[in-house]
């Protein structure tokens, strides 16, 4: 994908932010953006077991992680998702990227008893692309407006208050009055205090066919990273398991070198950003620490 | 030294009203220190009200981000808010405190050191802004999880960590007696219908582990109201010091403490 002879390297600072591909590239639907280029059949990346889980929160203790996040694909088509909910918030904060598409009221229930008993914070993230089945629909999936919002009204019916992430795929001058639509359908929907984040769209998988690729001078030079703050780039605080092993960021798991080691403790070894998409994070600064487009 | 005990405030925000009650109040309780952990400026009116009531009671301070910016002059407050509109009503303090605080008073805020360390009843203590990693981390009670904070105090080699930033207060004992804290704020009411505010006496033994006790505040928020309304500060601002609520800086909040307020 690269030049990577010049590409600078990025150190992990510490382990703040572990992420979990929790439902691997499997998702209930095939958004045109998606930089993993999830769906159904989409089989490349697995389901992560409870077990694999809880080895992973077991092994972050000793290593100090502060925050879990889950992503896929779409969180909630893994059958264990709720029990992996549950064990995580015994050890800390934990946020999952869906797209609230099949959300069932027995699962919300039993998280917000377990959330109620936790120290801790569990944030749902639900991404949506438009404030209408017009505009979201085209890119999401027939029918996915509808059903994102009813999703987003069951959290809000079971106490939970989801950030809705928006990936921008308008020009930037206008994500005030987007931001004001959305949050105006969203109250209207009977979510009176709406969070709602913008998000920049990634130039990866089925994204390069929706606009275009990354085009060559789009790489992050070592000159680039002078004086740069490289906290801002996930893969300095964070790293993501998925069922091959511990991969470098959430955004670059296709890539074959980004799969870093078999376990935390050995991936947290220095990463050289040679790929389009560091350009992005470069810009950006940290897209997914809150949030990506992909789980959701 | 068989105790000490110190008093810990939290950011001001220009509010030298709650300042001046905190400061009577921790003398009222013999301390034998008083900290102030940062933020002298943001949100409220006359800047430069504060630096007298920190200077006659003996006051050391640790630099805030908003410190850093007044002291440089920096074009922002560097809170580290995400939200356009949390930007927006951040820069109005901003820009406000900055024309009002005095050439002297901005040169001693840049001259104020990162953290304070001292040694108690056998303790290292460690006082910082938000983490001792970064002025402007906000460490909130529910997205911090304790072997993050184990992390923390280990790499920092301390046995108790104060911060403050985030305007809300929590705590959490640590293994072998070590303590973290977040003692809150003195500038604005932490989002839970009370319009006092709180500041923490920091209490050292030495047979016995430290503790922190929260102090509720009581002050004349009307005159502070009335006060921000002739400086023409926004009156979102004006409702959180008069009700108890925030108006403003919400989508920094993580869910649980966002759900403990009202907007
Ligand atoms: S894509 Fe971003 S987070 Fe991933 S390695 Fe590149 S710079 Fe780091
Ligand atoms: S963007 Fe999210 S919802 Fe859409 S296909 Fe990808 S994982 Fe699924
Ligand atoms: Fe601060």
């Amino acid at each position: 994908m690269s030049n990577g002879l010049s590409s600078p390297w990025v150190h992990l600072g510490h382990l703040d932010d572990l992420w979990f591909q929790i439902a691997g590239t499997l998702c209930n639907l095939r958004c045109h953006h998606c930089f993993i280029s999830c769906s159904p059949t989409n089989h490349s990346f697995g389901y992560l077991s409870l077990e694999t889980v809880r080895r992973r929160l077991e092994e972050s203790v000793a290593l100090g992680v502060k925050e879990y996040y889950f992503t896929g694909g779409e969180p909630f088509l893994n059958p264990e998702m709720v029990p992996i909910l549950e064990e995580t918030l015994r050890y800390g904060p934990a946020t999952v990227l869906t797209n609230a598409t099949v959300l069932k009221e027995a699962w919300l229930q039993r998280l917000a008893a377990v959330e109620r008993q936790s120290l801790y914070s569990l944030e749902f993230r639900v991404s949506i692309d438009g404030y209408s089945p017009e505009t979201n629909d085209p890119i999401r999936g027939e029918g996915t407006f509808r059903r994102a919002m009813e999703g987003t009204r069951l959290l809000v019916q079971f106490g939970f208050l989801p950030i809705i992430t928006i990936a921008r795929t308008w020009p930037e001058e206008q994500d005030h009055d987007i931001r004001e639509r959305f949050r105006r359908v969203l109250s209207e929907a009977g979510y009176e205090r709406p969070r709602v984040k913008i998000l920049p769209t990634l130039l990866l998988g089925a994204e390069v066919e929706r606009s275009r690729g990354y085009a060559e001078h789009e790489q992050v030079t070592a000159q680039m990273m002078e004086e740069f703050d490289t906290g801002k780039l996930v893969c300095e605080h964070s790293r993501i398991v998925t069922d091959r092993g511990v991969h470098v960021c959430p955004i670059l798991i296709d890539a074959p070198d980004s799969l870093l080691a078999e376990n935390l403790a050995d991936s947290l070894r220095p990463f050289q950003m040679s790929h389009g998409a560091c350009y992005t994070c470069y810009q950006y600064g940290a897209i997914c620490s809150n949030a990506t487009q992909s789980g959701g | 030294m068989p105790a000490f005990r110190a008093a810990c405030l939290g950011g001001i925000y220009n509010n030298y009203l709650a300042l001046e009650a905190a400061l009577r109040d921790a003398h009222r309780q013999g301390v034998d220190a008083i900290y102030c952990l940062g933020d002298l400026g943001a949100f409220g009116p006359h800047p430069d009200r504060v630096f007298p009531l920190i200077h006659d009671h003996g006051v050391r301070c640790v630099q805030g981000n908003y410190d850093d910016s007044i002291g440089y002059g920096l074009n922002d407050c560097q809170c580290g808010y995400t939200d356009p509109r949390d930007n927006h009503f951040a820069q109005i303090s901003y820009d406000y405190t900055f024309a009002n605080t005095s050439a002297n008073n901005r040169c001693w805020l840049k001259h104020l050191p990162q953290e304070i360390r001292f040694e108690a009843c056998g303790q290292k203590v460690l006082l910082c802004h938000g983490s001792p990693r970064r002025t402007n981390e906000f460490l909130w009670e529910s997205t911090t999880s304790t072997h993050f904070l184990e992390y923390l105090v280990k790499e920092a080699d301390a046995d108790v960590i104060l911060a403050t930033h985030s305007g809300i207060k929590w705590k959490r004992a640590l293994s072998r007696d070590r303590l973290f804290a977040n003692v809150g704020v003195l500038g604005r009411p932490e989002n839970d219908g009370h319009t006092h505010v709180w500041y923490a006496l920091l209490e050292m033994k030495s047979d016995a582990p430290p503790e922190i006790q929260f102090v509720p505040v009581e002050y004349d928020q009307r005159r502070l109201a009335r006060e921000m309304r002739e400086e023409k500060l926004p009156e979102e601002f004006v409702e959180t010091i008069l009700t108890g609520w925030w108006t403003t800086c919400l989508e920094i909040l993580p869910a649980k403490e966002r759900r403990r307020g009202r907007f």
